[in-house]
């Protein structure tokens, strides 16, 4: 047997064995922890923001591979967006992305866009002047 | 890369000497043994030693005790329903552990659905049951007690004697499930007081595609699959004879072997166990510890601040196969229900990995897996927010308490708005 099976598409596995973006960032802008309401798993997105742009993000997961890659893609994804832009992320350009999640898998992405914007909302709490830029 | 197989619980290679016996039954004596002629002739004769082989397996008293069926859900599914239904008219309750195995299980809320009853007895938290409370749980109306030899999770040992001893006085018929333990530990139908047992070839070296029900002759049963007379009528269905002559023949591969089986696994299960409570903090074992209470072939476990799934994966890329109960392993995103029914807390339900062990480990199997095993905690921890903050004292560690920090389930739930499960 030389072939080798993965539970997940190669983009997915790639993310999850070689995740971008992971970690905390001193003086984050703006966190957001959140946990998964289907599974009980945790996601944690630390911004940069500079000029009304995200210029740099970090995360943490606590959760299964799909939870792991959706983090990785979505911290990639959003860096170099307005807060606007941001704001309107969705958990399907995560899954398009990674070339799709099986279909139990789709919350773990849903938690990505979760932790994106409860990261965005801690910015704009501190930073009200940001709010609709 | 180093191949490591711990998931004996789940498969294990057909024995050689066993895929032998097994291979004329595809070609030369293709016969169906319900005909009448020497094609037909020959397999039946197969059939019944296959059925002395197994019956010797578990202590019965004869052959015809024997009931082949295609797995050990169709067994579950058989002996539950089927031991309810011939029983209606005298009762319409069932007894369970509260651990059985989903098969088992998911049939009683079947027969739930229809006016049975159902009490499940709650087990300690290494998951022996509570016998005051089965004893209790038995009612004029209780058709069957439903109480697995060897939990499939944890790796639990009930106490099978004095359960039958229990139900033989109480005058209910008693079903064992010995799927996690048939071909690794003595199974013995008289002194368990069985009146049904179950348990499934595959587990043991012997192919998939054959279940095992042994039936005491004075229990009544009906058939829940309707057709011909096959199977002394219990079992409709044409006999998978290349299946049952190799459960037949990994049944008598299983008592020259048991011994060995034995000892071979208990010394790598605490070498294991040892290595990774060594090099692993903040680990747990589920169940009982090594020892005569726990089967030799089982560790459960439960590591920290990360989830299995992910466990599970980096040990698959590492060449080792195990399982998990972890929420996000599972199809339903929940938590097996036996780490539940032992009351683990969430947190570490989530971070579980089961490992079961076989012929063909190795201790330089063991010294490897706690090696690869270390790592990939070190890296997932380093990916987790969990892991932080408990180290910057936000959270607490269920295992071993510092007294810093809230419990990882309050944490969960004050950041998801909602309680996990
Ligand atoms: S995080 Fe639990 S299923 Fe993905």
């Amino acid at each position: 047997m030389s072939d080798t099976y993965t539970l997940y598409n190669s983009t997915v596995m790639e993310h999850f064995m070689n995740p971008r973006n992971m970690g905390d960032l001193k003086d984050a802008d703006g966190v957001g922890e959140v946990g998964a309401a289907a599974c009980g798993d945790i996601m944690k997105i630390s911004l940069k923001i500079k000029d009304g742009r995200i210029a740099d993000a970090r995360f943490k997961t606590f959760g299964c591979g799909s939870a792991i890659a959706s983090s990785s893609m979505a911290t990639e994804l959003i860096k170099g967006r307005t807060i606007d832009e941001a704001m309107n992320f969705t958990n399907q350009e995560v899954v398009d992305a990674l070339g799709g999640l099986p279909p139990v898998k789709i919350h773990c992405s849903v938690l990505a866009e979760e932790a994106l914007k409860a990261a965005l909302e801690d910015y704009v709490k501190k930073h009200p002047e940001s709010a609709g830029k | 890369m180093r191949h490591v197989f711990l998931d004996h619980q789940s498969a294990t290679p057909v024995a050689p000497e066993v895929f032998e016996a097994m291979r004329p039954y595809y070609t030369e004596y293709f016969g169906n043994a319900s005909s009448l002629h020497q094609h037909g002739l020959r397999v039946r004769e197969a059939l019944k030693v296959a059925r002395q082989q197994t019956a010797a397996l578990i202590n019965a008293d004869s052959e015809e005790e024997i009931f082949f069926t295609s797995d050990g859900t169709e067994s579950a599914n058989l002996a539950i329903k089927g031991v309810a239904y011939a029983n209606e008219r005298k009762g319409k309750h069932l007894v369970v552990s509260a651990t059985e195995h989903p098969s088992i299980m998911n049939s009683v809320e079947f027969l739930e659905k229809q006016g049975w009853t159902c009490t499940r007895v709650p087990v300690s938290p290494e998951g022996l049951l509570d016998l005051a409370a089965l004893k209790a749980a038995i009612t004029p109306q209780t058709v069957l007690v439903a109480v697995h030899h060897v939990n499939h999770d944890i790796g639990t040992i009930q106490r099978m004697t004095e359960v039958g001893a229990i139900c033989t006085a109480a005058g209910v018929p008693l079903y064992v499930d010995c799927e996690a333990s048939a071909g690794w530990l003595p199974v013995d139908v008289k002194a368990f007081g069985a009146a049904l047992a179950s348990f499934s070839p595959h587990r043991f070296y012997g192919p998939k595609g054959v279940g095992v029900l042994y039936r005491h002759k004075r229990a009544r049963l009906v058939s829940i699959l309707h057709g011909g007379v096959q199977e002394g009528g219990r079992r409709a269905g044409t006999e998978n004879i290349p299946a049952i002559v190799g459960g037949g023949a990994a049944a008598a591969l299983a008592q020259q072997r048991l011994a060995f089986r034995q000892e071979h696994t208990a010394a790598l299960q605490r070498r294991l166990w040892d290595g990774l409570k060594t090099h692993v903090p903040y680990i747990k074992l589920n169940g009982p510890e090594p020892g005569p209470d726990r089967i030799s072939t089982n560790l459960n476990l439960s590591t920290e601040f990360i989830e299995g799934e992910g466990q599970l994966l980096l040990c698959d890329l590492n060449g080792i196969a195990v399982a998990s109960g972890s929420s996000c392993v599972s199809k339903s995103l929940k938590i097996s229900h036996v780490l539940g029914a032992i009351g683990l807390d969430h947190a570490l339900a989530q971070g579980n990995i089961i490992m079961t062990l076989g012929e063909a480990n190795t201790v330089e199997d063991m010294d490897y897996t706690v090696e690869t095993f270390a790592k990939i905690v070190t890296k997932l921890r380093g990916m987790s927010p969990m892991w932080d903050e408990f180290e910057r004292g936000v959270i607490d560690s269920v295992i071993n308490p510092t007294g810093r920090g809230k419990s990882f389930s309050q944490h969960a739930a004050d950041i998801s708005g909602k309680a996990a499960h």
